[in-house]
């Protein structure tokens, strides 16, 4: 049977040589996020902003958006956003927090169910109160950096410091786009998404470890060769079996997006993005960053009775082959 | 590599074995297991999956106590006791006593009173009951006077908090009392940092009939309707429920709704209407006897949190010790006043600061997306992996059911809840569980290329794959463990199916796939690496 290889055999891409490009690259990017995080913002689902959430089905037919407009602007003067909703029976409707506080927000449920209550069921209604919605920003907010504070222990624990900094600027790096994905798809930012970030957090210290193994390991094995030379033989090394997880992975997003429903679409869509963007940085942006850290003089005087170890091991595997 | 020790073999298939006898309860319909629990021994575990609220429908309400009324109420109780000191002490006070935000304050007629009183101000200060029970005594009030005869009562933080916490408690044992009355299968109550309570009701129909019960106070008073000519001050206006304008309602209470035994909905006999019947204790009976014998051709109002329900006359003494409560109810909101009053009052005002409803509906759609979104991703990954491994991609395969099994089997044996979130977890989880395999391959077929004989090749690539494996989990694994301890309900649960995932991949890709690799070396004797 003649088997599958999307990877080439035995490449010898010359990836140091793009850090020219990827870093300018990746640099304006990452403004644009930020810039667009600051004027555009993110579209904050009611976890973080407060407010009501409700989703509707018409009991038959499609659902009439602009009735149910009119309908709820007699019911509340603050901010109201009518909205389909996959099918066209089903309809979003959301509301910001009222000036009055969290009665005021069940008094307006109730009033909703009064007024649509005969024509469309209530599939799910939300109702995150302002302090509550304080409470999970600061909690996503926290998550998000003990995570990040946790990997960079165990690496530094693990590896080289230089190791540590290009590992972390590469998942900086996934954050920041991740955000301006966000940003810029206007995709509901929520407690899920703040799974999906720190998720996206996880794979791209994951794929940058498996690229950081390998350079370490050839960093043991060469110690002649130049570094960015060596870096770009360990990441042809192990080049087929990034794409191969890349693509396992995205299989089964794309099965996420497309069969997992409305609900989780989001979340689904902002972890596609997550795993291209990371498996570009593990390539492109936290290698290179090696060449800059100045790994070769620290690890090559720090390691060298590994490396005698490594020789013989190598010498023995030559004689069982 | 070959040398695979015989009770490895044997721990891994009967590991796998077990988790597929975890899993078989929880795909047969309810039905069956009701069946073959009926006929197995009761050792048999027959635990099912428990579904998340998102997925199975219903209710997540956050309640919060509200600190203020708590100290509304405690700086009442404050003046009240203070006003019957001075009275008993017969201290004269110029202008009363004096209501402040956390306090109260007074001025002395002749300060030298001070001396007469604080001993019996700072009695009332004192905890009750704290020392007795052995836990830190905290001061309730703090007794400021300023030396020239004025004199402030403030009510403590920490008072506030251990009442707030109180409430939380006590409030906790009235919604469970509400909340069993809906007749709802197993819902959960239980308390959330210092000052909420976490209601869980699935598969709930009517959610807001939930949130009725669960928002209303139900603090319950029969008192007099004032008669013209009364001292404003022994009276105040109150709302009436069904009605415009306002009723005068005397302060004082004649009696109130923890003296009832047992409130039911019913019909009146005469008109038909929809009524609450309820039944004093002896205490309750003798008070109402008493004053509606002393008070026959004057209306009595029957007051609902601070709301008239409705103010008949009195037309003879009620001395049997029960009465009814009619006020233009429905069926449903006789019955639903008759389960408050059954269930008793919540000693402060609780206010919902979260809610999540999921319909019936919408969580039938979400497990089915869910399925179809984790058997074709399951699917896809299967058929990539044997058109680029082959032989060793199906042992990767067989590998990956046996990981989706105990990821199942583990969610099960931990009582965890399955959400939605975690579906789409256990889904992405499918696509990173080969991982562990790809890295083994791709080693294995590196480690080949330069040159290595089969056996050997095998060999290294586990070897030097599984540091790698570990490494690259271990990031995945405290991302994951932060989600948990962070997130809660559905964000929970996606990391809880992740962690499970990133654990087992380390047994099944590894371990199993290392045993599969051996026993097919052992049997066919390679001579070329089928990848």
């Amino acid at each position: 049977m003649k088997l599958l290889r999307l990877a080439p055999e035995n490449t010898k891409f010359p990836f140091m040589r793009f850090r020219r490009v990827s870093y300018p690259f990746s640099a304006a990017l990452s403004i644009v996020s930020v810039v667009l995080f600051l004027t555009l913002g993110m579209n904050f689902g009611i976890d973080f902003s407060g407010g009501t959430l409700m989703e509707l089905r018409a009991k038959s037919g499609a659902a009439d958006i602009s009735a149910i407009r009119t309908e709820m602007r007699k019911l509340t003067s603050g901010d109201i956003e009518v909205q389909g909703f996959g099918s066209p029976s089903d309809v979003l409707l959301r509301f910001g927090v009222p000036k009055e506080g969290a009665a005021a927000q069940e008094q307006t449920v109730a009033a909703v169910k009064d007024a649509l209550g005969s024509q469309y069921d209530f599939r799910r209604v939300e109702v995150v109160g302002p302090r509550v919605s304080g409470e999970l920003v600061q909690s996503g907010t926290l998550g998000v950096v003990i995570s990040i504070v946790a990997v960079l222990c165990y690496l530094w624990f693990r590896f080289e410091w230089q190791f540590a900094v290009g590992a972390i600027i590469a998942t900086m790096h996934d954050l920041l786009l991740t955000v301006g994905f966000f940003s810029i798809t206007r995709l509901e930012f929520n407690t899920t998404s703040i799974a999906a970030i720190l998720t996206i957090v996880g794979y791209s210290l994951n794929e940058t470890v498996v690229v950081l193994d390998r350079i370490r390991e050839m960093l043991k094995k060469y110690r002649k060769m130049p570094t960015d030379q060596l870096i770009d033989v360990s990441v042809n090394a192990v080049l087929p079996r990034t794409i191969m997880t890349a693509t396992t992975v995205f299989l089964a997003l794309l099965s996420l997006v497309i069969f997992g429903g409305e609900v989780i679409r989001s979340f689904s869509l902002a972890m596609i993005w997550g795993i291209c963007v990371a498996t570009y940085s593990s390539v492109f942006i936290c290698s290179p960053m090696l060449i800059y850290l100045g790994l070769r003089n620290t690890s090559a005087e720090a390691a060298p009775t590994p490396d005698a170890k490594e020789t013989k091991a190598k010498t023995g595997a030559v004689k069982t082959a | 590599m070959l040398r695979f020790a015989t009770w490895k073999v044997v721990s891994i298939l009967s590991a796998t074995a077990l988790a597929l006898l975890v899993i078989v309860p929880s795909l047969l319909s309810p039905d069956t297991r009701a069946a073959l629990s009926a006929h197995l021994p009761s050792w048999v575990p027959l635990r099912t999956i428990v579904l998340g609220l998102d997925l199975q429908g219903g209710s997540h309400v956050l309640l919060e106590v509200d600190a203020a009324s708590v100290l509304k109420s405690e700086v009442q109780n404050l003046r009240d006791d203070t006003r019957r000191l001075l009275r008993e002490e017969k201290v004269p006070v110029s202008g009363g006593v004096a209501m402040l935000p956390q306090g109260v304050q007074f001025h002395l007629l002749d300060p030298t009173d001070a001396q007469k009183i604080m001993p019996q101000l700072i009695k009332l200060a004192q905890p009750i009951g704290g020392a007795l029970l052995g836990g830190p005594a905290i001061p309730r009030v703090d007794v400021k006077d300023s030396g020239n005869g004025t004199i402030q009562l403030l009510v403590t933080d920490a008072a506030i908090q251990d009442k707030v916490r109180h409430a939380v408690d006590q409030s906790i044992e009235v919604l469970r009392r509400r909340v069993d009355a809906l007749g709802t299968t197993e819902p959960n109550i239980q308390r959330q940092g210092d000052d909420r309570i976490l209601v869980e009701v699935p598969g709930l129909q009517n959610p807001e009939k939930l949130k009725q019960i669960l928002g209303t106070t139900a603090k319950l008073e029969f008192r007099l309707v004032a008669q013209p000519g009364e001292d404003a001050n022994d009276y105040e206006m109150l709302d009436q429920v069904d009605q415009p304008g306002k009723l005068p309602v005397e302060k004082q209470v004649m009696v109130q709704g923890e003296d009832l035994t047992d409130a039911q909905p019913g019909f009146d006999q005469r008109t038909g209407e929809a009524i609450v019947e309820f039944r004093f204790n002896i205490r309750g009976g003798q008070r109402f006897g008493e004053v509606t014998s002393a008070n026959v051709g004057r209306p009595f109002a029957i007051v609902l949190d601070g709301k008239v329900i409705s103010a008949p006359r009195i037309l003879g003494p009620i001395t049997g010790g029960s009465g009814q409560i009619s006020g233009h109810f429905t069926v449903e909101s006789a019955n639903n006043l008759a389960i408050l009053l059954r269930a008793g009052a919540l000693p402060a005002k609780l206010t919902i600061v979260e809610e999540r409803t999921v319909g019936p509906g919408l969580g039938q759609d979400s497990i089915d997306a869910g399925k179809r979104a984790a058997f074709v991703g399951a699917a896809l990954v299967l058929v990539y992996m044997l058109v680029t491994y082959g032989t060793f991609g199906i042992f990767a395969n067989i590998a990956l059911m046996v990981h989706i099994a105990f990821i199942f089997a583990g969610l099960i044996l931990l009582g965890a809840t399955l959400t939605l979130p975690g579906i789409a977890g256990i889904v992405l989880t499918i696509g990173m569980a080969v991982d562990s395999n790809v890295l083994i391959y791709e080693r294995i077929r590196e480690e080949s290329h330069a040159g290595r004989s089969i056996i050997s090749s095998l060999d290294a690539g586990f070897k030097r794959a599984f540091a790698t494996i570990v490494d690259s989990n271990v990031t995945m694994f405290v991302a994951a463990a932060i989600l948990y301890f962070l997130g809660t309900g559905p964000v929970r649960g996606f990391a809880v199916s992740l962690a499970l995932g990133i654990l087992t991949t380390i047994v099944t890709a590894v371990t199993m796939t290392r045993m599969m690799i051996a026993l097919w070396y052992q049997y066919k004797r390679p001579t070329k690496l089928p990848i």
